[in-house]
């Protein structure tokens, strides 16, 4: 392999790392709180992209307006989702918690096919993001080069509303001690919705940008993005913040350089994420720069 | 023993028998799309049942049951296929030596589908008995994946997205309702056995139980094995009742189904999953029709197709939200409880009057 080559792959695997880091990010902040694995994570996802596809198809928005507001209006499900079928179970048996988080991924994704329709949607790529440069023997999407900025970007955000302000110090006593949080005077319920709003609003950030990559969308999109992105938030350590972002790099990493070293085997390329989760399962439980054990 | 014991034994035999005659009236007399249901109903008895075992009486919530009936349904479809037939099926790639020379009877091919998923669920349990809660689902959702991806890949062993068609149509009433059977009792038994004892004390305290004595890693161990014994089995029947299969068949969805059913029957309850199995797979049916045009007077609302499954994942969360115990709980039929109840409901009645 020369090196244009291997930049080039580079390129590609950062920016698909980046989307999974990005997604992920919602995971370990929802996990690291309520420890619930949101398994509508990943649909919710879908639907920021949804929301993106109507606000430019429908009501004719320019993209700069369409995401923007498809980004908050995720975040408002996020809240609702979190209002409406969690907060109900959460002094119930975790098990009851993830099997309600499994109920509310199979009603969004069957109500993504009977209000949006089953057929793949093409999604309009603005031209700020699609065009395609070239160095030397290198080219590439200008989209690859904008999705890593635009994650570090989101993920300083994060990082400064989680270690930066009073909402976030407020969730990191949470993940410590909910009750105890509770006593302290801290309206719990209120947090967990801006964790809530914030992870959701980063997935929508990170589904649009992966609509405008495989600038595609249907309502069963977000399943595999979510899986993996759940497998780089355990790589990284989950309810760890930077660790969802490594994770995701890693992942992105390894699925690329499988489908670079071995082209032959790229149809196992959605295996690699679960062959990671069980041996980071087997061999370091804790993820590369958790602290807490599982349970 | 109790007293009643051989009252219970002659009501068993006298339920077995009247099913039986239920099952003869309807092969003698029912339509191909009622029969179609049956077989579906005894089918998802199977699954649902095998299914409760490990996520509800030992309480390790799990996600691989389409794994389990991919395996089953892969392993059965390649032995009862003739040697003629599967040299047909594999136009891109031949089919592996030995696979391309057996050529068993189905009874045979069902009990080997259950040997072999029973295999793999025993070498996937040592991984996967190492984490517990959230991770376990995770992981034995992922193992569901990989089946799949494998599947898809494995050109030369399963045909790849083509998948196996063409296969004989042997599952009738007499197979799947008899192995319906056979699976509740056997289970049943076992959950009454002191290793049932063992799995329930597991699921309610996995460090009290190992204080006493007890191995948990080995009684998880026996109860997804015997899962995966049964849903390999079910896969079998599955192939055979359906006559085509390909790795799209064996996705999250049917995972989820059997979820829905052990949920709402009761985590732990064999009787709730075989009324839940009942209700859902026959109820499934029935709400075919908010699916098709309803015709009021001139005015025609039109169906709204996939209306079902939205209507199923919203049953989930309900019953999550206000019935977290579903029909049953924990608890069986039994005809004690049975008699119990009737002699509680004919005095209050006699009282009253």
């Amino acid at each position: 392999m020369d090196f244009s080559l291997i930049a080039q792959q580079l390129i590609n695997a950062v920016s698909l790392g980046s989307l999974y880091g990005l997604i992920a990010i919602g995971y370990t902040m929802v996990y690291g709180i309520l420890r619930l694995i949101n398994f509508a994570h990943g649909d919710v996802m879908m639907m920021g992209c949804f929301f993106a596809f109507y606000g430019i198809m429908i009501f004719s928005m320019p993209w700069w307006l369409s995401f923007p507001i498809a980004i908050v209006l995720t975040a408002f499900l996020g809240i609702l989702i979190d209002r409406g079928a969690y907060r109900p179970v959460r002094n119930a048996p975790r098990i009851s918690a993830l099997i309600t988080a499994i109920g509310v991924s199979f009603f969004l994704e069957n109500l993504g096919l009977v209000v949006f329709g089953g057929r793949p949607k093409g999604f309009p790529r603005p031209e700020i993001f699609g065009g395609i440069y070239t160095f030397g023997d290198i080219r590439f999407l200008g989209l690859s080069i904008w999705v890593p900025l635009i994650a570090l970007v989101l993920l300083s955000g994060i990082l400064f509303l989680v270690y930066r302000t009073r909402v976030g110090r407020a969730m990191r006593c949470i993940s410590y001690d909910m009750e105890t949080t509770r006593i302290m005077g801290v309206d719990v319920n209120r947090i967990i919705a801006i964790t809530f709003a914030a992870g959701s609003a980063a997935a929508a950030a990170g589904g649009i940008l992966w609509a405008m990559k495989y600038p595609q969308i249907n309502p069963l999109m977000g399943i595999i993005p979510g899986l993996k992105a759940f497998v780089a938030a355990v790589l990284g350590g989950i309810g760890n913040v930077v660790g969802a972002m490594l994770g995701g790099l890693i992942l992105g990493m390894a699925e690329i350089l499988l489908v670079a070293i071995r082209p032959d085997l790229s149809g196992y390329r959605d295996a690699i994420a679960f062959g990671i989760l069980i041996l980071i399962l087997l061999f370091r439980p804790t993820g590369l720069m958790g602290e807490k054990l599982p349970e | 023993m109790d007293e009643h014991h051989r009252r219970n034994q002659i009501f068993s035999i006298i339920a077995v028998a009247c099913l039986f005659l239920f099952l003869l009236s309807m092969h003698l007399y029912a339509d191909d799309y009622q029969i179609r249901i049956l077989n579906n109903i005894a089918l998802f008895i199977i699954l649902a049942v095998s299914y409760n075992l490990i996520n509800g009486v030992t309480g390790q919530f799990s996600l691989e049951p389409n794994a389990f009936v991919a395996i089953g349904a892969y392993t059965s479809a390649l032995l009862t296929l003739t040697p003629a037939e599967k040299q047909m099926a594999f136009i891109i790639e031949p089919i592996i030596w030995p696979l391309s020379v057996i050529h068993v009877p189905f009874f045979l091919s069902l009990i080997a589908a259950g040997v072999v998923t029973a295999f793999f669920g025993f070498l996937m349990g040592f991984p996967v008995f190492r984490v517990r809660g959230d991770y376990l689902a995770i992981v034995t959702l992922g193992f569901g994946e990989v089946v799949r991806v494998v599947a898809n890949n494995t050109q030369t062993i399963t045909n790849g997205p083509l998948g196996l068609k063409g296969l004989a149509n042997y599952t009738n009433l007499w197979w799947s309702w008899g192995i319906a059977a056979f699976t509740v009792f056997y289970i049943a038994r076992l959950v009454r056995s002191s290793y049932g004892m063992a799995m329930k004390a597991v699921k309610y305290d996995e460090a009290a139980a190992e204080s006493i004595g007890i191995n948990a890693f080995k009684h998880k161990m026996l109860a997804f094995t015997t899962s995966a014994f049964f849903e390999g089995i079910g896969g079998g029947l599955l192939a055979h009742l359906i006559t085509t299969i390909s790795p799209t068949l064996f996705t999250f969805f049917l995972t989820f189904n059997l979820l829905i059913m052990i949920v709402a029957g009761g985590l732990g309850s064999i009787t709730g999953s075989v009324i839940a199995a009942v209700v859902i797979t026959w109820g499934g049916e029935a709400l075919r029709v908010v699916e098709e045009p309803i015709r009021l007077g001139f005015i025609e609302i039109p169906g709204i197709p996939g209306m079902r499954m939205v209507l199923f994942s919203l049953i989930l969360v309900l019953v999550m939200i206000f019935a977290r115990q579903g029909l049953m709980g924990t608890r069986e039929f039994t005809w004690n409880g049975l008699f119990r109840k009737i002699r509680a409901w004919t005095h209050r009645t006699a009282k009253e009057s």
